[in-house]
C-alpha cells in the first residue's frame, strides 16, 4: 500500500503542489482549490505541509450520512463521491487534520484522493518535500536511519 | 478577452483616496505582454519623462505577467516600474516571492498609485474589497516589522510589499520589500513609494488564475519542467549552493570585483562561497511560488559579533558587493549587512558598492577625515555593518550615502571612482574580465545590471554553448539577444533563472497556452525587442545620451592587476558601434523610425 509521505524539513515553500493540485482538480489555479496545503511560520521562515491522512479508521467516512465518503478498494485511498454528496460539511466536523474542505466558492466538498495512485503534487516537488511510496518501504528507511545513528554511537564507543 | 491575465488594473489615486478598477488593453498586452512592457507602457503614456521622480506627479505599477499565479516554473515575479529616483530613467525592479501570485489571484494583473497621501497609507486587498487604510503607527517600522504588522491587521496569509525607513527616508537606493525578504531592490523604487506617504500593500486573494488551454498548458509546464530538471545549474548548482556559487567560478574566471573593483581577484574568496555558506550559515532552501529551483537561502548566523540573527540571504551580489568590493572577508558580517539591507529596505547591491567607494576616496584622502564616522578602511567588517546602518538611518555621512556612490564620489570630486553606469552601481561580474556583460552594464536602460542581459550564462557558464568570455567578436548579438529575450521573459512573469534551461520556444509554448494569443519564437523576441526599444525612447526623452552608454573609467583604463584576467581593461569601442546597428538605431544610439515602424512604436 502507498502513501504520501510528508517531509517538513524539506519543503522549502515554494507551493507547487498547491498549485499542481488545484489545477488536476478544477482545470484552473487557486491555493483554495487546494488539497494540500503549506503552512508558512513567518517567524522561523518554515514550511509545513498538510494533507489527507487516508485514515484507515476514517471520522469521515463514519460520520458521513449518505456513505458518499468511503473506501473504494484496497488501495488505501478515501474517496468522496461528487454525486453522492449532499454537502451537510460534517466530514469537515469530523476530520482531526482539516483535510476535507470547502473549495473557493463555499460549495464542493474536496479532499485528497491521491490522484488515483499518481498524486499531481508529488510530481512538482523537486524538493522531495513530497514523495508518495509504499508504506514498507517508508517504514524500513525510517527504521534504516535510527539504525545508522546507533551504529554511529556504536563507532564512537568502540574507539573509545 | 484573453486568459491568464485577470484583466483588471487597479488604480488608486493616493490625494483623493479614490480607488477604481479598469480593464487590461487587448493591443497592449499583445504587443507589451504584460509585468515589465504592459507597466513601462503604462508608465510611459502617463508619466511626463523629465518629471521630478519624487513629485507627485510621477506614478508607480506593480506589473504582474499572464504567467503569474500559474504552475509556469518559477512565474511569481512582480515588477515595480516608475521613473526612478537613482538616475531618472524607466526605473522597473523585479521580485519574487508570493506577492505577485497573490495579487493575482485577487484578480489583479496591475496595481497603479498615483498622487500622494496626506498621511502615511496602506492599501488592504481582499479579493473585491480593497481599502487604504492609516498606517501612521507602521510608519519608520523596519521592513520585518512593518511586514508582520500588516499580516496582524489583515489576514494571517496576507502577502505584503512594504518600503522600510530607507524608502520613507527618499534614499535613492531604497528598494521595496516582499513579505520582508524578497526585494525589488534596484533603482530606487522605495523612495517614490515614500514619496507618496505610502507604506505598503497587503493582499490576500481566492479568486484563482485560468489558463485558455488547459492540456495545452499542461504539456508546456512539463516540458520546461524536463528542460530545468536536467540543466546543470537550475537542477543542482543553484538548489543546492544558490546563487552563492557564483563566488569561487567568477573569482577563479579573475572575474569578481575587488576593493571597489582596484582588482577583480579576490584571494579570499572562498571564505565567502557558496561552499562555505553551507558549512557556516545555512538553514534550508527556500523557494518562490512554483519554483522548481529553489536559489533562497534561509540562513542564521551562528557563532561571533552577529550570532542569533536569522533570515534570508545573502545572494551571489551582496555576498560580493558587502564583501570582496569592501574588502570583507568575514561571512558572518556581510549576512549581518545583508539582513540590515533587507530591514531598512536599501538595495544590498548599491549600498555595498557605494560603502566601497567611500572606502576608497577615504584611504585615497580625498574624503577629509573629519567626515568619517570612524576609519573606512577596505577589509574592515565592522565598519562596514556600521556604515549600513548610517545609510539606512540617513545618519551623518550616511547621509550622502544613501545618494549612492556616484553623487558620492562627485561630492568628493572624483566622479570617476563610483562603480556606476547612468549612476546605478555595478553588480557582481568585472566587465574587464568578460566582455559581454561590459556591454550589457553600458546599454541597459536602467543603468549598470546583470538581469537585462544575463551573459553570463554563455560566457563563464558555458550555457546554452560557451563562448569566449574575453572575445568582443559576437558580443553585440549576444547582448541583443539575450537582453531582447530577457524582457519577454520579465514581461510574462517568468524569473529569469528559468532561461538556465528554457528558450524562446519554451515562453512561447507557455504564453500561448496561458493566453489564447498565438506566440512562437519570433514574435516572443520581437516583443522583447519592443520593450527594449520603449524604455530607450523614455529614456531619451529624460535627456540621457549616447554618452551615458559607457562604463566607469576604471575598466576601460586601468588594467586588472592580478589573477586570470590580469592585463585586461574593456574596449568598449569594438562593441558598441555594432550594437547600436543591430539594434536598427542611428549613430547616436536613437532608434530609428523604421526600427520603430517595424516595432509598432511609431
Amino acid at each position: 500500500m502507498k502513501v504520501l509521505v510528508v517531509n517538513p524539513q524539506k519543503c522549502s515553500g515554494g507551493k507547487s503542489c498547491e498549485l499542481a493540485c488545484s489545477f488536476e482538480k478544477t482545470g484552473r489555479f487557486n491555493l483554495v482549490d487546494s488539497c494540500i496545503k503549506i503552512h508558512y511560520f513567518p517567524e522561523e521562515i518554515r514550511f509545513i505541509p498538510t494533507v489527507c491522512m487516508q485514515c484507515r479508521d476514517a471520522y469521515c467516512v463514519q460520520v458521513c450520512p449518505t456513505g458518499a465518503i468511503e473506501r473504494n478498494g484496497d488501495d488505501g485511498v478515501v474517496y468522496l463521491d461528487q454525486d453522492k454528496c449532499i454537502g451537510c460539511k460534517q466530514c469537515i466536523v469530523a476530520c482531526p487534520w482539516g483535510a476535507v474542505k470547502l473549495d473557493h466558492e463555499g460549495k464542493t466538498l474536496m479532499k485528497c484522493d491521491a490522484c488515483g495512485g499518481d498524486p499531481a503534487c508529488v510530481k512538482v516537488c523537486t524538493s522531495e518535500a513530497l514523495q508518495y511510496v509504499d508504506a514498507d518501504e517508508v517504514v524500513f528507511s525510517k527504521q534504516r536511519e535510527t539504525a545508522e545513528r546507533y551504529m554511529e554511537i556504536a563507532r564512537e564507543i568502540s574507539r573509545g | 478577452m484573453y486568459k491568464g491575465y485577470s484583466n483588471k488594473i487597479l488604480r488608486v489615486n493616493l490625494t483623493d483616496g479614490k480607488i477604481t478598477t479598469e480593464t487590461i488593453n487587448e493591443d497592449w498586452a499583445r504587443l507589451f505582454i504584460g509585468g515589465r512592457g504592459y507597466g513601462e507602457k503604462m508608465i510611459s503614456e502617463e508619466v511626463d519623462a523629465n518629471i521630478d521622480p519624487l513629485s507627485p506627479d510621477n506614478k508607480v505599477v506593480f506589473a504582474t505577467g499572464p504567467l503569474v499565479g500559474t504552475m509556469a516554473p518559477s512565474a511569481s515575479r512582480i515588477m515595480v516600474i516608475t521613473k526612478g529616483t537613482l538616475n531618472g530613467t524607466l526605473a522597473c525592479s523585479n521580485g519574487g516571492g508570493y506577492f505577485g501570485s497573490e495579487l493575482k489571484m485577487a484578480g489583479y494583473d496591475l496595481v497603479i498609485f498615483e498622487g500622494k497621501a496626506s498621511q502615511p497609507v496602506y492599501l488592504w486587498i481582499d479579493d473585491d474589497q480593497v481599502e487604504l487604510r492609516d498606517a501612521s503607527h507602521i510608519w519608520s517600522e523596519m521592513s520585518s516589522d512593518s511586514d508582520r504588522m500588516l499580516r496582524e491587521e489583515t489576514h494571517v496569509e496576507a502577502h505584503t510589499m512594504v518600503i522600510g525607513p530607507a524608502g520613507e527616508k527618499l534614499s535613492k537606493m531604497s528598494g521595496v520589500m516582499f513579505d520582508g525578504h524578497r526585494a525589488s531592490g534596484r533603482t530606487g523604487v522605495g523612495a517614490v513609494v515614500g514619496s507618496k506617504n505610502l507604506k505598503g500593500i497587503a493582499v490576500h486573494g481566492t479568486k484563482g488564475v485560468d489558463v485558455s488551454d488547459p492540456e495545452g498548458f499542461k504539456k508546456a509546464v512539463f516540458d520546461a519542467y524536463k528542460l530545468l530538471s536536467e540543466h546543470e545549474v537550475a537542477a543542482k548548482g543553484l538548489p543546492s549552493t544558490g546563487t552563492p556559487i557564483l563566488v569561487n567560478i567568477l573569482n577563479n574566471a579573475g572575474s569578481f570585483p575587488f576593493r571597489n573593483a582596484q582588482d577583480a581577484y579576490m584571494p579570499t574568496a572562498n571564505k565567502i562561497s557558496g561552499e562555505t555558506m553551507i558549512k557556516q550559515t545555512l538553514v534550508q532552501k527556500k523557494g518562490c511560488m512554483g519554483c522548481p529551483i529553489d536559489c533562497g537561502r534561509v540562513t542564521e548566523i551562528r557563532e561571533g559579533k552577529y550570532k542569533g540573527h536569522k533570515g534570508e540571504g545573502p545572494e551571489y551580489e551582496t555576498v560580493w558587493s558587502l564583501g570582496s568590493m569592501c574588502g570583507v572577508e568575514d561571512l558572518n558580517a556581510i549576512t549581518m549587512a545583508h539582513y540590515l539591507c533587507d530591514d531598512y529596505g536599501m538595495d544590498g547591491i548599491s549600498v555595498g558598492v557605494t560603502i566601497a567607494c567611500a572606502m576608497e576616496l577615504y584611504e585615497n584622502g580625498f574624503m577629509p577625515k573629519q567626515d568619517a564616522p570612524f576609519p573606512l578602511n577596505f577589509g574592515d567588517a565592522e565598519a562596514m555593518v556600521e556604515m549600513v546602518k548610517m545609510i539606512g538611518e540617513r545618519k551623518g555621512l550616511g547621509d550622502l550615502m544613501s545618494e549612492g556612490s556616484y553623487r558620492l564620489a562627485e561630492h568628493y570630486g572624483h566622479p570617476e571612482l563610483s562603480m556606476s553606469v547612468k549612476k546605478q552601481e555595478i553588480p557582481a561580474y568585472d566587465p574587464r574580465g568578460v566582455k559581454g556583460i561590459g556591454l550589457e552594464y553600458a546599454t541597459s536602460n536602467r543603468g549598470a545590471c546583470h538581469v537585462r542581459g544575463y551573459t553570463i550564462a554563455p560566457e563563464i557558464l558555458g550555457t546554452p554553448v560557451q563562448v569566449d568570455r574575453l572575445a568582443y567578436e559576437g558580443k553585440a548579438g549576444l547582448v541583443k539577444t539575450f537582453q531582447d529575450l530577457t524582457a519577454s521573459v520579465d514581461a510574462s512573469g517568468a524569473c529569469l533563472f528559468t532561461t538556465f534551461g528554457m528558450g524562446a520556444p519554451n515562453y512561447a509554448q507557455l504564453l500561448t497556452t496561458a493566453t489564447g494569443i498565438e506566440y512562437d519564437e519570433e514574435s516572443v523576441m520581437l516583443a522583447g525587442e519592443r520593450i527594449w526599444n520603449l524604455e530607450r525612447l523614455f529614456n531619451l526623452k529624460a535627456g540621457l545620451t549616447r554618452e551615458d552608454d559607457t562604463l566607469p573609467k576604471r575598466f576601460l583604463d586601468e588594467p586588472v592587476k592580478t589573477g586570470p584576467s590580469k592585463g585586461e581593461v574593456t574596449d568598449l569601442s569594438k562593441m558598441l558601434p555594432e550594437y547600436y546597428q543591430l539594434r536598427g538605431w542611428d549613430s547616436e544610439g536613437r532608434p530609428t523610425q523604421t526600427k520603430l515602424k517595424e516595432l509598432e512604436l511609431d
